[in-house]
């Protein structure tokens, strides 16, 4: 170990399009090698994008270091195979497939951590013939989370997990990202700030595309001024707008 | 337009229509001088297919609808003027006067279609519309060949004789005649594509390729834009297709098949997406070297050369096809687009249609 | 009565035909959005070497018909593997583009194989008993119909058995329904577009073999005429359904059949209103997903 202040993934100058409309804008930041970091902003700021131009599913610009090595020009599938697990925005379970099939799928090393899976998520094995298409929105949340913790990750990418979920759920998936974060760093875009609070150390505030604000999460959540006026929500938790209204909610 | 541009436009039509006076040759481009009657006639045909991937330029560059069936209004201006002059009007009505009717029906006739068609084809988009298009153009290509009605002629397809048109249009004689009907044609459709192109319902179509919300944004619906844009271009397409019966003393069924669309796309493509002189410079271009390469390969050179390279090389269309694969994957803007990349960048073409 | 029976087991040999271009045509969509105009040209190649290879190894018999259908599915998947590779990859994504290729491919094919085998249909010999006859409830079914549904009926199962059970199969599964998270878990999906060219054309070739046995001869034009009509069924059944383009390959060839003898040869005609009809009530297609 070099230093464990060096940052696992550090994102500088980041641009990206979709379909022409540029949705990111010179954003920079850095996620720690340990921990939970949280990117906020309002619906549509970009905060998705970013994500899936870290990940080059969307056309980007600018620099992203893995574990300080560039992985800007490389494909999404050499970039997750370096260790970094993604789990999208409303779920993207495949549908026609079963759950087990959905897992199988996911699964990038010899010995995939199944024990854990089953453990965190007792329900899916009793579900694994199931079509995941036909599984409520939590449980192809499970889906899609285990999805990403059958593997050893060396940084996992979270975008919205409780989104629509019932307050029990929320409970349930934030019990699950803590104890992924144990064992491997996370960039979590969450909304609701509750949850935000219980796990990151971290924030990075969008707004229009660019970065407005980085710092403790604790001092950010802690400054109703600040939240106000970068989320416009004063601590109010889970609040949600309706999908689709940005850029965000429209990329597929 | 700048000016400039308007009057080197004028001067290109202008000696475009002292060609059959003039005696200049360009030997391996054409096959003989050019007031001979078989360069005329090579030459009028090209302004034709110039004309017809003109009217498609409209559909796919500007509004960016892949249509698979524009062949289609071709064959209906081709296919109506002729069974027109044959079948509906009284023989005894002067053949000027005649022609004249049955032009302004076949427009009557290729806009209704053209609107019909349209109307059902647009409700879907993206790949779905190129197929429902591709199949009414198969459906009035089967219809065509099928000889139905009795009117249609068959494989053989529609003659058109001396007594339905003036004799000014007829023979070999009157070649130059011809070749100034094809010249005005395709002077007409330019300027049908600019006006449409330069008007609001032009730039809102434009603007729908790129971003639809945006015009929904603005309260107009792509639907509407979309199906005068596809509309016109049916008609300025049938507009070609008359003037090439004329040329032809006749039509064929190839002329709805959908090859035919496809070879129209081809030379779309290759004269550059989203330009309209690379529509024009594409149609002459895949047109003459169309005759020359057929020339070619019945050249004793050819002849002469070991099998492996003779049977490609006395097939034009496998080199077409091949120059047009290898255009798409390496010149993605054609030809207009390799010509913009040269010149060096003025404001007109910087602001200017892709 | 008979001519019902005649009319429904000839539309389904017919059909089975179309499954095998549609099969493909379908499954390179679903998986990678391109429409491919080339593909006739794999099933004219197919056919043609076929026949070559098949009338040195025994004309008319079942040894060279064997050979025949060994070699077409090969020549077939070969075509398609160097499409994939050397074409449609470069273009990655731009799907007009690659769409374009596809369509100057099949131009240039179609007119190379003119060049070498000449513009007209060349007869072909058959099996004997491929030009008898079978009596089922009174109608008299033409041999070589067997034939094609039979052979159809395996490449189907084939097809549904690598799709279920092989890891390649659930990774083209998965990539019809949403390559983008395939390609994020961490999967290539780019050898499995090779793979699904592979199949497409190896079905394209052998059906090349096959329609030479329907039609009784073989020529440069066959797979293109083939092309439209598979289209119509691959969008009928709904783009990137092999379950869609099976069914819809039965019906619309029967419908054909039942609309060219009670309908004064309108049966062409028949299908493509049908095909406009099924798009604009659904425009997925009977089993398609929702289209991007």
């Amino acid at each position: 170990m070099a230093s464990t202040t060096q940052p696992i993934l550090r994102v500088e100058g980041l641009y990206a399009r979709i379909s022409g409309q540029q949705v990111v804008e010179d954003v920079s930041f850095s996620v720690a090698p340990t921990g939970v970091t949280a990117l906020l902003g309002r619906n549509g700021v970009g905060k998705s994008s970013t994500i899936k131009a870290i990940l080059g599913i969307i056309e980007r610009d600018g620099t992203v270091e893995f574990d300080g090595e560039r992985i800007d020009g490389l494909r999404t599938d050499r970039i997750v195979r370096r260790g970094i697990a993604y789990v999208p925005e409303d779920r993207e379970v495949f549908a026609s497939l079963t759950v087990e099939e959905n897992l199988t799928l996911a699964v990038r090393q010899a010995e995939p951590n199944r024990a854990l899976v089953d453990e965190l998520f007792p329900e899916l094995r009793t579900r694994s013939q199931q079509a995941a298409g036909t599984l409520s929105g939590g449980q192809q949340q499970m889906v899609s989370l285990a999805r990403a913790l059958l593997n050893d990750n060396r940084l996992i990418l979270v975008d919205e997990p409780t989104k629509g979920l019932a307050p029990k759920l929320v409970f349930d998936v934030a019990r699950v990202l803590k104890a992924a974060a144990e064992t491997s760093p996370m960039l979590l875009v969450e909304q609701n700030l509750t949850v935000v609070r219980e796990l990151a150390q971290d924030v990075v505030v969008l707004s229009g595309g660019r970065v407005v604000h980085r710092g403790p999460a604790a001092e950010f959540l802690d400054d109703e001024r600040l939240v106000e006026r970068h989320l416009g929500v004063a601590g109010a938790e889970d609040h949600h707008t309706p999908e689709g209204s940005g850029p965000d909610g429209g990329a597929r | 337009m700048s000016r400039i541009k308007i009057v080197l436009g004028a001067l290109l039509v202008l000696f475009a229509a002292l060609l059959p006076r003039l005696n200049l040759s360009i030997p391996g481009v054409l096959p003989g001088p050019t007031y001979t009657p078989g360069t005329l006639q090579i030459l009028a045909y090209a302004f034709l297919i110039a004309a017809l991937a003109l009217s498609y330029h409209l559909v796919f560059g500007v509004a960016g609808l892949l249509s698979f069936g524009h062949a289609l209004f071709f064959g209906a201006g081709a296919y109506g003027l002729a069974i027109i002059l044959r079948r509906l009007l009284p023989a005894e009505l002067p053949p000027g006067t005649g022609l004249l009717i049955a032009v302004l029906l076949t427009l009557a006739l290729s806009f209704v279609v053209a609107t019909v068609v349209g109307s059902v084809a647009l409700r879907v988009t993206g790949i779905t519309f190129a197929m429902v298009t591709l199949a009414f153009a198969q459906a009035m290509n089967v219809l065509v060949r099928r000889n139905t009605g009795g009117i249609t002629g068959g494989e053989e397809g529609v003659s058109v004789t001396s007594a339905m048109v003036p004799s000014f249009l007829i023979g070999v004689r009157n070649s130059a005649n011809l070749y100034w009907i094809a010249l005005a044609i395709l002077v007409v459709v330019y300027l049908g594509t600019l006006w449409i192109e330069r008007s609001r319902i032009g730039t809102v179509a434009a603007a729908a390729r790129e971003n639809e919300l945006r015009v929904r944004v603005l309260g107009l619906r792509p639907y509407t834009v979309r199906l005068f844009v596809f509309t016109a271009a049916g008609v300025l397409a049938a507009i070609a297709g008359m003037g090439m019966v004329l040329l032809q003393s006749g039509t064929t069924p190839r002329v709805t098949s959908a090859d035919f669309t496809l070879t129209i796309l081809v030379i779309v493509v290759l004269g550059g997406v989203g330009y309209r002189w690379g529509a024009i410079v594409g149609g002459m271009i895949y047109t003459l070297l169309d005759k020359r390469l057929s020339d070619l390969a019945s050249s004793d050179l050819i002849a002469s050369l070991p099998g492996v390279l003779r049977v490609p090389l006395s097939e034009p269309v496998f080199i077409l096809g091949m120059v047009f694969v290898l255009v798409v994957m390496f010149i993605p803007g054609g030809i207009a687009g390799l010509a913009e990349r040269i010149r060096p960048q003025t404001e007109e073409s910087a602001h200017g249609q892709r | 009565m008979n001519t019902v029976i005649l009319l429904l087991i000839t539309g389904v040999g017919l059909g089975a035909l179309y499954f095998l271009v549609a099969s493909g045509l379908s499954l390179i969509y679903g998986l990678m959005h391109v429409l491919n105009f080339a593909h006739g040209a794999f099933l004219t190649l197919g056919g043609l070497l076929g026949w070559e290879v098949g009338r040195r190894v025994g004309d008319g018999t079942w040894a060279g018909l064997i050979v025949s259908m060994l070699v077409g599915m090969a020549v077939g998947a070969l075509f398609a593997v160097v499409t994939e590779l050397v074409f449609i990859r470069r273009l990655y994504n731009r799907h007009i583009e690659q769409v374009l290729v596809t369509v100057g491919l099949g131009i240039a094919s179609v007119a190379l194989f003119e060049g070498i085998w000449g513009t007209d249909a060349i007869i072909t010999n058959k099996v004997p008993w491929l030009r008898g006859t079978t009596t089922v409830l009174g109608a008299r079914i033409p041999n070589h119909i067997w034939l094609l549904i039979s052979v159809a009926a395996l490449v189907l199962a084939a097809i549904v058995l690598f799709l279920r059970y092989t890891r390649y199969g659930l990774i083209i599964r998965a990539g019809v329904e949403n390559r983008t998270m395939v390609t994020a878990l961490g999967i290539d999906v780019r050898k499995s577009f090779t793979l699904v060219f592979a199949i497409g054309g190896a079905a394209a070739g052998l059906g090349g073999v096959l329609a030479s046995v329907y039609y009784g001869n073989v020529s440069a034009h066959q797979g293109q005429s083939m092309l439209i009509y598979a289209f119509i069924v691959t969008v009928i059944g709904g783009l990137g359904s092999l379950t869609g383009a099976a069914i819809a390959s039965v019906l619309v060839a029967v419908l054909q059949q039942f609309a060219n003898f009670y309908l004064g040869g309108t049966g062409d005609l028949i299908i493509v209103l049908a095909l406009a009809g099924v798009l604009l009530v659904r425009p997925s297609g009977l089993m398609g997903r929702k289209l991007s």
